[in-house]
């Protein structure tokens, strides 16, 4: 018995011995036609790269190519899809509540009855009075609404059919200085679109950011496309890139998603290091795309940008006017006609729904459902929304619900047999789905967040206020959208959202 | 929805009787999930909330109870020698073992759940549902013939001091589940120990409950009465006052496999009946391939950590080896893969240490924890005669240090962030 063993290891053992030999002649003859075996794998055996690495294209450096294992998407019906339809809105809203890190109570330039131009300054905060923030359309000031304490919520235009637009001088940017481009970008209204971490707030004039960041794609639930943004704007993304360029003394890097057909506009930018990702939401969010690609360590500052964002810059560069407008998916189960519109930054949502009929049992949301505020027939669109979810409220008992549930739902959890069918497209309400608890489950954040952070603990040292924990554990890494998904699949109903923006507002104020 | 009307209906005043409204509450939302919506933060939840997790806990455990049930009667009337088959007097087993189990279920349930609505009224929250599982647990990790105050007084403690000193659900340090079973077998020592308590239904001269020579059967009403008239009139075989057979000695596996290394096991148990669990012991640890069930479903709903439970294994298998290599006395040779059919390991692994709330919480530290678990329980079981089993107490210890392995875990997160600074 043992002889046969060894017999057959011995064979065995010859015939790999033979393999090997005839290899390492393949080599050679491939070497000696001048080929390089290193790039073109002409053994008989794979590479172990090849084997266990990530599928990588082979035109793109392995370094910029991200695989991001942990995640989840969550699918659901009413997606929007067609060709981008130009709406018509009556009245806009610039809303002081949109840009953190500003006073409530802004200081006004116009007043209710002046005739303004897209583009033409609003107000100012008190504390930087150079960034100014200007109006999307041109027309008159019709009401500036207040809130609670007398902030101000809506500074209100009724638009003009045609958009008169203020020209600006632009300074050229060869020659211009940073501090030129800045001050230009201070005064046209550009600055408020920069968004500063750590702390997820309007960019400070006096601080150079170690780097700019920008995703080109969004992997929250029924999210736009950015590449139907950029589509025939490639021009003016180029030149936003070209600006930002000259205001760090990094790099701008631009995340991409791996799995689409990308625009040229992203994939062969110049002045930008450009990094792939592939993998399940949140992999499109811009933090989980700087962790990766160069973290944000104590004492860092990073900007970050939408690619519309970068769009009007680029705009406002070449033309020499402030141009709000916006691509935004209308999306959700509720919508009779789920589609991709264009509006201005602002318009009023009654506008932008005109041809829905939405009721109180819907919930209008301003930006996907893992995050974003409640918005009514009332109100106004977010200054950087590019998407409206709208969905059934849920205020209903479910009889059992939480054992034998008679209706699908998203669920991260493996007792549900969802992950038997991946593709299945949920209908979704705002249930609870049960009630808030302490933590109890453990690993649960982990497995949803690319990045390594313990999300849990840097809950608990938010709630115990320990300032030197939660900036190891890495806060200043994260803002409210990295955590959205967390916040889903806790089973504790944790408002981990809040929490971290209690965090984060504490680290404000202390630094 | 009539229903839905009338428990709404009959919903008692919350400032008027808030421990009423507190029990009310409890079994509403057990019956109806709550219709309430998000606020702030994310629009839509996921549908697994605390309810259906700890619920698929219990699910996972009701084959340790049917099996449980009927080994309780299994190991009665196998001391007496009556009855050897697996379905021979199956109805009787399974009754005698119903007459044992429930009382303890229910007073498990009584006491436990009691102290909880006491103190969610008191502090003015919902009843959590952490001893759904807690109170699974312990009748599974009982001695059947258990006096009811003493499991009463154990859960009271396990519950008061153990879990809402700390704060309740989510807050203990120890698994609410051993800590009970760790009362019982500190405080009274006699009913969780030795060789005479895994077999119930006997009773000595005296009165006590014990598996002495000359012991004999001692029915409840529920014999006698209930089940033998039940019986009588199906024309089936009924309980019949008898005695332990003549040098029967109850002693569990572990405690011969102390006195005599595996052959000495092997001479009074098969393999099989290790394996399978028709054994003496606690009521629901016996039986390995059901408790493995178990834990697959845990492990393929993704509820139990495959970490924890998978370095536990490492653990213990590493820990037996290296006891196999040393061989000072006849249980440390038991092969190392024979230690599987001894004990509570499985049941330990499954239920015990995958606990979340005392386990480590961090991945890394999940590994840690788990092998420390199955290297230090293994130690405990083998090397230490004062114990029957070292599950409870390694488990216990590690809950202890859990805390302190996720803070070597976390600071090397954190130091990583701030070396660079």
């Amino acid at each position: 018995m043992l002889v046969t063993t060894l017999f057959v290891i011995a064979g065995l053992l010859l015939i790999a011995a033979i393999i090997s030999i005839t290899d390492s002649f393949l080599q050679i003859e491939a070497k000696k036609t001048g080929i390089d075996t290193a790039k073109e794998n002409f053994s008989l055996f794979p590479k172990l790269g090849e084997v266990f690495g990530p599928s990588v294209p082979e035109s793109i450096d392995k370094s910029k190519f991200h695989v991001l294992k942990k995640g989840h998407d969550i699918k659901l019906t009413g997606g929007a899809t067609g060709d981008i339809q130009a709406v018509q809105a009556s009245r806009y809203s610039v809303k002081p509540t949109n840009y953190r890190g500003i006073a409530p109570i802004p200081k006004m330039l116009v007043a209710v009855g002046d005739e303004v131009l897209a583009g033409e300054p609003l107000f100012f905060d008190k504390q930087n009075p150079d960034i100014k923030f200007v109006s999307p359309v041109s027309g008159e000031l019709v009401e500036i609404g207040r809130g609670a304490k007398r902030a101000i919520e809506n500074i209100v235009i009724l638009a003009d059919k045609e958009v008169n637009y203020k020209k600006h001088e632009t300074p050229s940017l060869a020659d211009a200085s940073r501090e030129e481009i800045q001050a230009f970008m201070m005064e046209s209204g550009a600055w408020t679109s920069i968004v500063r971490r750590p702390f997820d707030c309007l960019a400070i004039p006096e601080e150079t950011p170690r780097d700019i960041f920008i995703s080109t794609f969004n992997s929250a639930p029924l999210a736009l496309d950015q590449n139907l943004v950029v589509a025939g704007k490639e021009a003016h993304f180029q030149k936003g890139i070209d600006v930002l360029a000259k205001l760090t003394d990094g790099k701008v890097f631009l995340g991409v998603d791996s799995r689409a057909d990308n625009s040229g506009a992203f994939t062969a930018a110049q002045n930008a290091e450009v990094h792939y990702f592939k993998g399940k939401h949140p992999a499109g969010n811009v933090g989980v795309q700087i962790h990766h690609i160069k973290p944000i360590k104590s004492g860092d500052i990073v900007w970050t940008l939408n690619v519309q964002d970068v769009i009007t810059i680029g705009k406002l560069f070449t033309e020499g006017v402030y141009d709000a407008s916006r691509v935004v998916a209308l999306t959700g189960s509720e919508l009779n006609e789920p589609k991709i519109v264009r509006v201005r930054s602002g318009a009023s949502v009654a506008d932008v729904l005109k041809d829905e009929n939405i009721t109180k049992d819907q919930r209008i949301i301003s930006g996907n459902i893992l995050g974003g505020n409640v918005l009514t027939t009332e109100s106004f669109l977010d200054a950087r929304a590019d998407q409206i979810t709208v969905i059934k409220e849920g205020n209903y008992n479910e009889m059992f619900g939480w054992l034998l549930p008679l209706k699908p739902r998203p669920s991260v959890s493996k007792t549900f047999p969802n992950f038997l069918f991946p593709e299945h497209k949920f209908e979704v309400d705002t249930n609870t789905h049960g009630e808030k608890r302490a933590f109890v489950m453990t690993g649960q954040y982990e497995s949803m967040l690319p990045m390594d952070i313990y999300p849990q603990h840097l809950m608990k040292a938010i709630m115990a206020g320990d300032f030197e924990r939660m900036e190891g554990l890495g806060i200043n890494e994260l803002s409210e959208e990295d955590l959205a998904l967390c916040e889903f699949a806790c089973t504790s109903k944790m408002p981990l959202q809040k929490i971290l923006r209690d965090g984060l507002d504490m680290m404000q104020e202390q630094s | 929805m009539g229903l839905l009307d009338f428990f709404k209906r009959i919903e008692p005043d919350k400032k008027k009787s808030p421990l009423l409204h507190t029990a009310y509450d409890a079994f509403f939302t057990f019956a109806y999930s709550p219709d309430s919506t998000t606020q702030g933060g994310v629009h839509v939840r996921d549908g697994m909330d605390l309810k259906r997790t700890m619920i698929h806990v219990v699910l996972a455990m009701q084959l340790c109870y049917i099996f449980g049930t009927y080994n309780i009667g299994h190991q009665h009337f196998d001391a007496m020698g009556m009855y050897p088959g697996f379905l021979e007097g199956f109805h009787l087993k399974l009754s005698h073992g119903l007459i044992k189990l429930l009382p303890i279920f229910i007073w498990t349930h009584v006491v436990g759940l009691g102290i909880e609505f006491w103190f969610a009224y008191k502090k003015g929250h919902a009843v959590e549902e952490g001893f759904l599982v807690s109170g699974a647990l312990i009748p599974l990790i009982m001695p059947p013939d258990i006096p009811i105050w003493i499991l009463c007084v154990s859960v009271a403690f396990a519950v008061v001091i153990g879990k809402e000193a700390f704060g309740g659900t989510g807050m203990n340090i120890w698994n609410v589940a051993l800590l009970c079973r760790v009362f019982v077998f500190f405080a009274y020592p006699t009913t969780i120990s030795g060789d005479n308590v895994w077999v119930s239904g006997f009773a000595d001269a005296a009165g006590t409950m014990s598996l002495n020579p000359g012991s004999v059967t001692d029915y409840s009403w529920w014999h006698t009465g209930l089940f033998n008239g039940l019986f009588e009139w199906m024309g089936l075989d009924t309980f019949k006052p008898g005695a332990v057979m003549d040098g029967y000695s109850g002693a569990t596996p572990l405690a011969l496999a102390y006195q005599g290394g595996w052959e000495n096991v092997t001479n009074t148990f098969s393999q099989n009946q290790l394996w399978w669990g028709t054994i003496p012991g606690s009521i629901g640890e016996t039986s390995k391939p059901l408790i493995l069930l178990g834990a697959a479903f845990l492990l393929l709903t993704r509820i139990a950590s495959w970490r924890i439970m998978f370095s536990m294994l490492l653990g213990a298998i590493c820990m037996s080896m290296l006891l196999n290599l040393w061989g000072a006395t006849p249980f440390m040779e038991v092969p190392w893969y024979f230690q599987f059919y001894l004990g509570s390991f499985f049941f330990a692994m499954a239920f015990m240490a995958t606990d979340p709330v005392t386990a480590a919480s961090t991945n890394t530290g999940k590994w840690v924890y788990g092998f420390l678990i199955g290297f230090i329980g293994m130690i405990v079981r083998v090397l230490n005669p004062a114990y029957p089993e070292g599950w409870m107490l390694a488990i216990l210890f590690l809950n202890t240090f859990a805390a302190l392995i996720d803070h070597y875990v976390l600071e090397s997160n954190m130091k990583k962030r701030l070396a660079s600074a």
